[in-house]
């Protein structure tokens, strides 16, 4: 009996530990998004050139609002692209 | 008055000069309002995102100035009717854009050579998203 508790596993069970996300501006203390700025937008946007959602970058709302003002911004000036494919 | 920043973008079919007049035309055309140019970039020759008008590159022009609001509505008018203007965008200020904006100014010094500057200012804000950006990534695979 005593032996069947014992499971061994080969590899040791990886507990999954979730990194907590947070919201980069307000940890770096960045208040203002730059559209005249297109390499750091890109880390906001996907491979066809959409916004990330704030469920994968962590970003608080009211600087996911501020990212999407900027990026509108940007692709008006054609520093982003509207539609893409492999942007990175 | 309030602050206000504008990029517009000239046709590539331009020569220097002629860039260079439009401008001046412009800026001008700021002055004779009344408004205060802050600070003007000249970002040359930039490829675009996408055509626009059959064309792949164009010549942007940054300002920054103070003006009153009425000047904004005329500014934008003479964009429109300049057929040598392919893109433009008037943007205010608000404080955090401002705070942002004269940081970027000092950071610039006034200097021509933006690759010595760039070169500086560059690596300090890759370190700080570096890590972020991996945690993304990774953000990716699991979904």
């Amino acid at each position: 009996m005593a032996k069947q508790s014992e499971i061994r596993y080969l590899t040791p069970l990886s507990v999954d530990v979730k990194k907590k996300k947070y919201c980069r501006f307000k940890k770096n203390g960045i208040k203002y998004i730059d559209f005249k700025d297109p390499e750091f937008l890109k880390k906001f946007l996907n491979e066809q050139g959409k916004i990330l959602p704030r469920r994968i970058t962590g970003t608080s709302l009211k600087f996911q609002r501020r990212i999407a003002q900027a990026v509108k911004r940007a692709r008006h000036i054609a520093l982003l692209p509207y539609v893409t494919d492999l942007m990175k | 008055m309030n602050n206000y920043e504008t990029v517009f973008i000239l046709t590539p079919v331009l020569s220097d000069a002629q860039m260079k007049e439009a401008v001046e035309k412009f800026k001008n055309l700021l002055t004779e309002q009344g408004a205060e140019i802050v600070n003007e970039e000249d970002w040359g020759l930039r490829k675009l995102a996408y055509t626009i008008d059959k064309k792949t590159t164009g010549f942007y022009t940054f300002l920054e100035f103070n003006a009153e609001p009425t000047v904004i509505d005329k500014l934008e008018v003479n964009f429109r009717r300049d057929e040598r203007v392919i893109r433009f965008l008037t943007v205010k200020q608000d404080k955090f854009a401002l705070e942002y904006a004269e940081k970027r100014r000092n950071n610039r010094g006034g200097k021509k050579q933006e690759a010595h500057t760039a070169e500086k200012a560059k690596p300090r804000r890759a370190e700080k998203t570096e890590v972020v950006e991996s945690e993304v990534k990774s953000n990716e695979k699991e979904d």
